[in-house]
């Protein structure tokens, strides 16, 4: 029954689409200065029909209708509600009528909101925003429905993959995908602006907002999928390098670029071409990045059942994307020259945007290489953290330093300002480098020139951050907080990369280990019984010596019935300074239990910083808003 | 003309990109040890089964052939290969099989040889399977068949079956 509403409501979403690319067409040949009622209602029914096809598969989840082949394969009737409804986008097919839905959202509110812009620039939008709908319903209905049905109906569900059942994973794909597929409005209206010829100050602004909504998704949704696996996989760690999350920095690292140069386009009118290239790689790098991670040409944590007829249609309407923007892009580009002064803004903002190019190209580089040699000479290798870290981190130097200095000019021309403020500022920030090195010991050069270029990125903001509440300049808000948010993430990695202890052994029940500052006492195990698995709670009492804290941290090994799976639960007791983190896992046919014990400073702060990051960017959307 | 030249430039390496994209869907990704054929085993020492000797790749040198299979008693896959070993140490005297037990109990290994047949000339234990991995075993049931000089000849993934049957014959002729 659902099965069948859902399926209709699908093909109604890609009549509606073809409808629209008809009727926009026939509507930019006439002269009329508005766009027809008709084109805003079918729109609106697209959408609406968008969204009830989502919640009619949201509703298969929760009455676990196994008639549906997604419900029956990714739940199950004993799992708790809150995971039944995550689970709807927490498979393949669920997630692109997701991505569905995000596409059709994005295509009417950008019709709605833009009506003071040009007609021909917002209907070419529709009909390309349109085409990409198309292609992916066609996805969907081809090879990824999440619609089928099976008869007979089986009685009861195979289950959600136990590791997916934890609440920042049950938000992060959501996040990133209105981050990610956000991305396609503009990469639309980008193709438009080139036929409509517009006026790049007016696309600027008419894309902008756009802009920052998905940045902020994007932002916060790598943010959580770190958190996640921080407090997941049990290694202790937020960043692996690998290569699924790597892609999706790959569109992070082009939108920031975007979010910066935009600001020239829309301030000075120049960059035209080069935001273009922008807005139209974002979305390609986006798309690259879901062929790569649903196509299973990488393994990952994050590999998705994999198919290869799935990987071919996307690599298929990839090429095709790339090829139209391409092809579009050069028959109709504008021959522009730059022109502008060392000491202006614009100046500034173009080194941000070769540095988030140079950024991309390394993560691309190290993503697309172990590809590269499989298939071109069978070898199989793995770029790990050791590359980027060689190659990235020398560079993050000079980044915080320009990021320091860049919002001191104006725009064209800075009169002379008197410079040695920053450098009463840098000097401090040398003195607090100082301290710490004294207080944590011994660290490399990079490791001292990375802290105090963070310390300087820091200070400075603050500095700003008095300077602007003072002025009443409120439209720096938004800058200072994303910049101080990135000053204290590098910090604060820096700090957590050179002082993390990590230690790992083996321990029976009533055992006590000393490790330097801390001792640990395994007390006892206990079993426990909840709704959709059994756990093994391990009872652990660390006392950090010095102090003569105690604390108590319960590991877990969860025992999953269905599918059946063990997983590992760190304990984890976050602190302001640090946080501890344990983990145990059985040792097979022995009283020992292997156990992973680290101390991780300042945690919490990298989270924090991350989301202020972001948060900067919401605040810029809110006194937009508030503006108009 | 340079703004041609830049064109090609860019078409032809997002023509490339695809193009090792398609190749590399359609490369078969699962893991697969051919690449191992025609190295020699890495060395090895481990406990028999039956008493306190130690059996290394040096008491293999003395065998033609030997086909080395990973069973446990707990693998069901195993018993049903387990009738094709005992054909190849009745009908092959060139060939001498060592049984390598995977994560198993001693006595439910041995209850097992005890009941289906021992078709083993040595039986060596690697109760927590992290020997096997120095053959590049990813689970069980696995056979490598090597030489006298300890080369692998043939690598089978999963249980034997007639035909990889008859061609273990066929190569140890």
């Amino acid at each position: 029954m659902l099965s069948n509403i859902g399926s209709i409501l699908v093909l109604l979403i890609l009549s509606l689409s073809l409808l629209i690319i008809h009727n926009a067409y026939l509507e930019i040949k006439t002269n009329n200065q508005l766009i027809k009622k008709r084109i805003y209602n079918l729109s609106l029914f697209q959408t609406t029909f968008t969204i009830l096809s989502f919640f009619t598969l949201i509703l298969g989840f929760i009455y676990s209708d196994f008639s549906i082949v997604n419900v029956y394969e990714n739940s199950h009737t004993a799992k708790p509600l809150f995971y039944k409804i995550a689970g709807t986008w927490g498979n393949h097919e669920g997630s692109l009528l997701l991505w569905i839905n995000i596409l059709v959202l994005f295509s009417y509110l950008f019709l709605i909101f833009n009506q003071q812009h040009d007609k021909k620039f917002r209907l070419y939008t529709l009909i390309f925003q349109n085409f990409l709908i198309l292609g992916f319903v066609i996805f969907l209905l081809l090879n990824s429905n999440p619609f089928s049905s099976i008869y007979p109906v089986p009685l009861e569900g195979l289950g959600l993959n136990p590791i997916l059942q934890d609440p920042a994973l049950a938000i992060h794909p959501p996040l990133l995908y209105i981050g990610f597929v956000g991305c396609s409005i503009y990469f639309s209206a980008a193709i438009a602006s080139i036929l409509s010829e517009y006026n790049g100050k007016q696309f600027a602004l008419s894309i902008k907002s756009w802009v920052q909504i998905s940045w902020v998704f994007q932002t916060v949704g790598i943010t959580v999928g770190s958190i996640w696996a921080y407090y997941e996989l049990g290694w202790g760690g937020f960043w692996f390098w690998d290569p699924v999350e790597n892609a999706s920095l790959l569109p992070w690292f082009a939108i920031s670029a975007l979010m910066h140069s935009i600001m020239v386009l829309e301030k000075r009118n120049s960059l035209y071409e080069w935001v273009i290239i922008l807005c139209l790689s974002t979305f390609i790098l986006s798309v690259t990045g879901t062929f790569l991670v649903r196509s299973g040409i990488l393994n990952s944590v994050h590999t998705f059942a994999s198919d290869p007829s799935r990987g071919l249609y996307i690599l298929f309407f990839l090429s095709l994307m790339i090829f139209t923007s391409l092809i579009i892009f050069f028959k109709k580009r504008k021959k522009e020259n730059y022109n502008f002064n060392s000491n202006s803004k614009e100046t500034f903002i173009l080194a941000n945007n070769w540095f988030m190019v140079f950024f991309l190209a390394t993560v691309l580089i190290g993503t697309l290489y172990p590809i590269f040699l499989d298939v071109l000479t069978d070898i199989k290798v793995s770029v790990g953290p050791p590359f980027y870290n060689i190659v990235i981190i020398p560079l993050v130097i000079p980044f915080l330093i320009l990021m320091t200095l860049g919002p001191k000019f104006s725009w064209i021309n800075s009169k002379k300002e008197k410079l040695y403020k920053t450098l009463y500022v840098l000097l401090g920030a040398i003195i607090i480098n100082l301290f710490l090195f004294y207080l944590f010991g011994n660290y490399g050069l990079y490791a001292n020139l990375i802290l105090i270029a963070a310390t300087f990125l820091i200070l400075h903001s603050i500095l700003d951050a008095k300077k602007s509440i003072k002025n009443k300049k409120r439209f720096e808000y938004s800058r200072i907080i994303s910049h101080l948010g990135f000053g204290l993430l590098v910090f604060f990695i820096g700090i957590n990369h050179q002082h993390s202890v990590e230690t790992d052994f083996n321990l029976k029940i009533g055992e006590t280990k000393i490790l330097n500052n801390y001792e640990l006492f395994f007390e006892n195990i206990k079993i426990e019984q909840n709704k959709n698995y059994k756990s093994v709670v391990g009872e652990f009492k660390i006392t950090e010596l010095k102090k003569k804290n105690i604390q108590y941290l319960n590991p877990e090994i969860r025992i999953y019935a269905n599918p059946e799976t063990l997983t590992y639960e760190a304990a984890i007791k976050s602190k302001i300074s640090s946080d501890l983190y344990l983990t145990m896992s059985n040792v097979s046919r022995s009283d020992f239990y292997n156990i992973k014990f680290q101390n991780k400073p300042f945690m919490i702060w990298i989270w924090i910083s991350a989301f202020m990051i972001a948060l900067g960017g919401f605040v810029q959307l809110l006194q937009k808003k508030n503006e108009s | 003309m340079k703004v041609n030249f830049l064109k090609i430039i860019i078409f032809s390496f997002v023509i490339f990109f695809l193009l090792i994209f398609w190749l590399g869907l359609k490369k078969d990704n699962s893991y697969n040890t051919k690449n191992l054929i025609g190295h020699r085993i890495s060395s090895f020492q481990l406990p028999s089964i039956h008493n306190n000797d130690l059996i290394s790749d040096e008491v293999l040198k003395q065998n033609q052939f030997t086909l080395i299979n990973f069973f446990a008693s707990w693998c069901a896959p195993c018993r049903i290969e387990h009738q094709y070993l005992i054909k190849i140490a009745n009908q092959n005297k060139n060939v001498k099989i060592l049984g390598i037990n995977f994560k198993d109990k001693k006595i439910n290994a041995l209850d097992f040889l005890s009941k289906l047949g021992d078709p083993y000339n040595f039986v060596a234990e690697d109760p927590d399977g992290k020997a096997s991995i120095l053959f590049g075993t990813y689970g069980i049931p696995e056979s490598i068949l090597i030489n006298k000089e300890l080369n692998i000849i043939k690598k089978i993934i999963g249980p034997i079956d007639q035909k990889q049957f008859e061609e273990i014959l066929k190569l140890t002729q």
